[in-house]
C-alpha cells in the first residue's frame, strides 16, 4: 500500500470531476500482489474500471484470473498493492480499516456463491444482520428486512431457518440481505454458482429486476452466458482486464436476456 | 461517513442467539463450570457449618477449665515423677483468673475392697472394688461440684488427716449410703472412715463420681500416698490459655517442664484451626475448578470461533468492527461463565442445606458466597474468552469469508 498511496492521494478528486457523481466506483492502475512462500504473485495488474450509477456489470474471467481478488477490493475486504479506488467520489485506498468498515456495511451489498447464512437464524434475523452494526433500531430493521424479503418474493418464508429452504430461496435471502441497506452498489460473487440452470436463471431474473429498479450491480462469473445478462461485461485473465465488445458476449444468452426484459 | 457501531441491547441478543444455536453445546460447557463453583461453594459452606458446629458445641464449662498433671506419677517410694508442692492450692489461686483450685491423685490401695461392715464376707458380697482418691479442699469447687448429701471436707480435715470420706453418687449407691446424719462408716480394707457426704454431681473429672473421697492429708498418713497427679483449676472464661500457661511456671519456677497443664482451646483459635484445615482444601478445589472451568470454556469458545469464521466473515462484510467480534465472542464466554456461576452456586447452597438438614446442623453461609460465586463464574468466563476472542477479531474479512465457505 505505502509505495502507491503519495502519488495517489490526489487522484480521487481528479476521478469524482472528470467522471461525474454518476460513476458508483472508479479503479486506476489498481494492482494486487501476494506473496506465496517468497514468490510474488500478482492477482491484479494496473486495472482500470469504472461502473456508473445504475450500471449492470460482469467480470468474466476463468478460475485463478483475479476476478475474486477484484470483488474483494471492489468491497473494500481487501486492499490493492497500488493504485486509486474512488468509491461515490471518495479515495478509499487509505481509509483506515474503521472508515472502510463504515462504507462496507453501510454503502455495499454482497452475494455469495455460499450464500453464508447464519443457519440457526430465521430468514428474516439473517435479512435483518446487515443493518445490525448500522445503529439501525431493531422495529426498524425487521420491517425493513420484510419488505426487502417481500421484494424477492421471499416474504412467506420469513420466520423459516435458511436449512428449510432451497438453494434458490436462500440465494433470495441473501440478495434480500444485500439490498436491505439500500447500497450503492451490489457485488455478486458467482451467485449461481451452486445452482441449477432453472434456478438460476431465476436468481439471474431477480438480476435483471433489481437492475430495472436503478441498482448497481457487479457481478463475477466464470459463466458466460450469466455474465451476457449484464450491460456491460469485462474480461480479466491474468489479472489483467479488458472490455468486451457486446459481439463478444455469446449471442443466445444475450437475447434470451432481452427477451426476459 | 459514520462508522458502524453495536447496541449492548443488540450485542447482547447476538451473544445469547450465538450460545442458544448451540445448546447442547453450551450446556455442556456450562456443566463444567457448574461443577467446580458448586464443590466450592459447598465446600466453603460446609467447612463454615462445620466450623460453626464446633464453635456452637465449645461451651462455657470447658473453656473455664485448666487441667494440670505431673505426667501420671503419685509421687509414691521409688516414682521420680515430680510431686505437686503441697501449697499448689496457694500458689495458682494467686494467678489472676482463677476461681478456684483442687488436687486430685488415685490412691494405692494394694487391691484392698471397700465395704460397710468390717466382717469377713467370705462371699465378698458387701466388698466393693471402688476407686479411692484423694482430694484437695478446693477441688469441689473446681470440679463445679454439688453435694447430694453432708458436706465437702475442709483445710481442718485435710491438716488433721481426719478418717472422713465423701463418697461419688455411684459409689454411695454400691455401698447402700444414702444418709450421712447417722456419720455411717465405711472401712477402705479394715481402716474405718466415717462418710460426712455424698455427691450429687461434678462437671469435671468425671470419675470422682464413682469413687471414695478422701482428704490428701489423710491419703498420706493411712495409704502411700504422696502427691496428687493432677490439679484441676476454674477460670474466668477467656484466662484458659494464659493460665495453662502460667500454671507450670508457678508450681515449679525451675522447672516448668515437669507440669503439663491443658485446656479448651478458644473458639478463635478453634475456628482458625477449622478454617485453616477447609482452607486447604478450598484452595485445591478452588483451583482445580476454575482451572477445568476456564479451560473448558476457553477451549469450546475457541472451538466456536473456529467454526463460525464464516459467520465472522459475513459479520465483517456487513459492517461488524474487529472490537464488535471480540465483544460478542468474550460475551458468550462469560455468559457461560456466569450460567454456571449461578447454576453452580444454586447446586452448592442445595448441597450444604441438604447436608445440613440430614444432618441436623444449621447451614450456615458466607453471604459473599451467593454473590461472589456468580462474580467467580463471570471472571472465569471472561479470562477464558479473552485468547478466541482476539483470534476471532484478527482475522481479515477476506480470509474469513473464504476459510467459512
Amino acid at each position: 500500500m505505502a509505495d502507491g498511496a503519495e502519488p495517489d492521494t490526489a487522484a480521487p478528486d481528479t476521478a469524482a470531476q472528470s467522471s461525474g457523481t454518476d460513476v458508483v466506483l472508479s479503479l486506476r492502475s489498481i494492482a494486487k500482489t501476494y506473496l506465496a512462500g517468497d514468490v510474488e504473485v500478482a492477482a491484479l495488474r494496473d486495472v482500470d474500471v469504472e461502473v456508473s450509477r445504475g450500471e449492470y456489470v460482469s467480470i468474466l474471467g476463468p478460475s485463478g484470473s483475479g476476478k475474486s481478488t477484484l470483488l474483494n477490493v471492489l468491497g473494500l475486504l481487501d486492499r490493492p498493492t497500488a493504485g486509486s479506488y474512488v468509491f461515490e467520489g471518495m479515495e478509499v485506498t487509505d481509509l483506515d480499516e474503521q472508515e472502510r468498515t463504515a462504507v462496507r456495511g453501510r454503502r455495499i451489498g454482497f452475494v455469495f456463491q455460499a450464500f453464508h447464512l447464519l443457519s440457526h437464524r430465521t430468514v428474516e434475523d439473517n435479512v435483518a444482520l446487515s443493518m445490525l452494526y448500522t445503529g439501525v433500531g431493531t422495529a426498524e430493521r425487521l420491517r425493513r428486512a420484510k419488505q426487502a424479503l417481500e421484494s424477492v418474493g421471499l416474504a412467506h418464508r420469513s420466520s423459516f431457518l435458511p436449512t428449510q429452504l432451497s438453494g434458490g430461496e436462500r440465494q433470495r435471502v441473501a440478495i434480500a440481505r444485500a439490498i436491505v441497506t439500500d447500497p450503492a452498489v451490489l457485488l455478486a460473487d458467482e451467485p449461481t454458482g451452486n445452482l441449477d440452470s432453472v434456478t438460476s436463471e431465476s436468481i439471474l431474473a431477480l438480476f435483471d429486476d433489481l437492475r430495472r429498479r436503478g441498482l448497481t450491480i457487479v457481478m463475477i462469473t466464470h459463466d458466460a452466458h450469466v455474465a451476457a445478462r449484464a450491460d456491460r461485461a469485462v474480461h480479466i485473465r491474468d489479472g489483467r482486464l479488458t472490455e468486451l465488445p457486446p459481439a463478444a458476449i455469446a449471442a443466445p444468452a444475450r437475447a434470451s436476456a432481452r427477451g426476459q426484459r | 461517513m459514520k462508522g458502524t457501531t453495536l447496541s449492548w441491547r443488540d450485542l447482547v441478543s447476538e451473544a445469547v442467539s450465538g450460545l442458544a444455536s448451540r445448546p447442547t453445546r453450551t450446556l455442556l460447557t456450562v456443566a463444567g463450570t457448574v461443577l467446580g463453583i458448586a464443590a466450592l461453594v459447598a465446600t466453603l459452606g460446609l467447612a463454615q457449618t462445620a466450623s460453626n458446629r464446633i464453635v456452637g458445641t465449645f461451651s462455657e464449662l470447658e473453656a473455664t477449665s485448666v487441667v494440670v498433671t505431673n505426667e501420671g506419677g503419685n509421687g509414691g517410694a521409688g516414682d521420680t515423677r515430680a510431686a505437686f508442692p503441697e501449697d499448689h492450692e496457694d500458689r495458682l489461686s494467686r494467678l489472676n483468673g482463677v476461681n478456684a483450685v483442687g488436687a486430685l491423685g488415685e490412691i494405692n490401695i494394694e487391691g484392698a475392697t471397700v465395704s460397710t461392715v468390717a466382717l469377713d464376707d467370705p462371699a465378698g458380697q458387701d466388698a466393693h472394688h471402688l476407686s479411692v482418691i484423694a482430694a484437695s479442699p478446693g477441688l469441689l469447687a473446681a470440679v463445679q461440684g454439688t453435694m447430694g448429701a453432708g458436706r465437702w471436707f475442709d483445710a481442718g480435715h485435710e491438716t488433721r488427716a481426719d478418717n472422713v470420706v465423701v463418697l461419688g453418687p455411684g459409689a454411695a449407691n454400691r455401698l447402700g449410703v444414702f444418709r450421712v446424719d447417722q456419720q455411717p462408716v465405711v472401712f477402705i480394707g479394715k481402716a474405718p472412715f466415717v462418710v460426712i457426704g455424698v455427691l450429687d454431681d461434678v462437671a469435671r473429672q468425671a470419675s470422682m463420681l464413682d469413687a471414695v473421697i478422701m482428704p490428701e492429708g489423710t491419703a498420706r498418713r493411712s495409704f502411700d500416698y504422696t502427691s496428687a497427679d493432677t490439679v484441676q483449676i476454674d477460670v474466668l472464661v477467656g484466662a484458659g490459655e494464659l493460665i495453662a500457661e502460667q500454671a507450670p511456671i508457678s508450681l515449679n519456677p525451675n522447672a516448668p517442664e515437669t507440669f503439663s497443664s491443658r485446656t479448651a482451646p478458644s473458639p478463635e483459635s478453634m475456628r482458625n484451626r477449622v478454617q485453616s484445615d477447609t482452607n486447604a482444601l478450598f484452595l485445591v478445589l478452588g483451583a482445580v475448578s476454575l482451572v477445568v472451568g476456564t479451560i473448558g470454556i476457553a477451549n469450546v469458545t475457541l472451538v466456536s470461533v473456529l467454526e463460525r469464521v464464516g459467520e465472522i466473515g459475513l459479520r465483517r462484510a456487513v459492517g461488524a468492527r474487529p472490537r464488535h467480534v471480540a465483544t460478542q465472542f468474550l460475551l458468550e464466554s462469560t455468559t457461560m461463565g456466569l450460567a454456571g456461576g449461578v447454576i453452580g452456586a444454586t447446586i452448592g447452597i442445595l448441597i450444604v442445606v441438604g447436608v445440613s438438614a440430614f444432618q441436623q446442623w444449621t447451614p450456615v453461609l458466607s453471604p459473599l458466597i451467593p454473590v461472589g460465586a456468580p462474580l467467580l463464574g463471570v471472571v472465569t468466563g471472561l479470562v477464558a474468552g479473552v485468547y478466541p476472542a482476539l483470534r476471532a477479531a484478527s482475522l481479515e474479512p477476506v480470509d474469513a469469508l473464504r476459510a467459512g465457505t
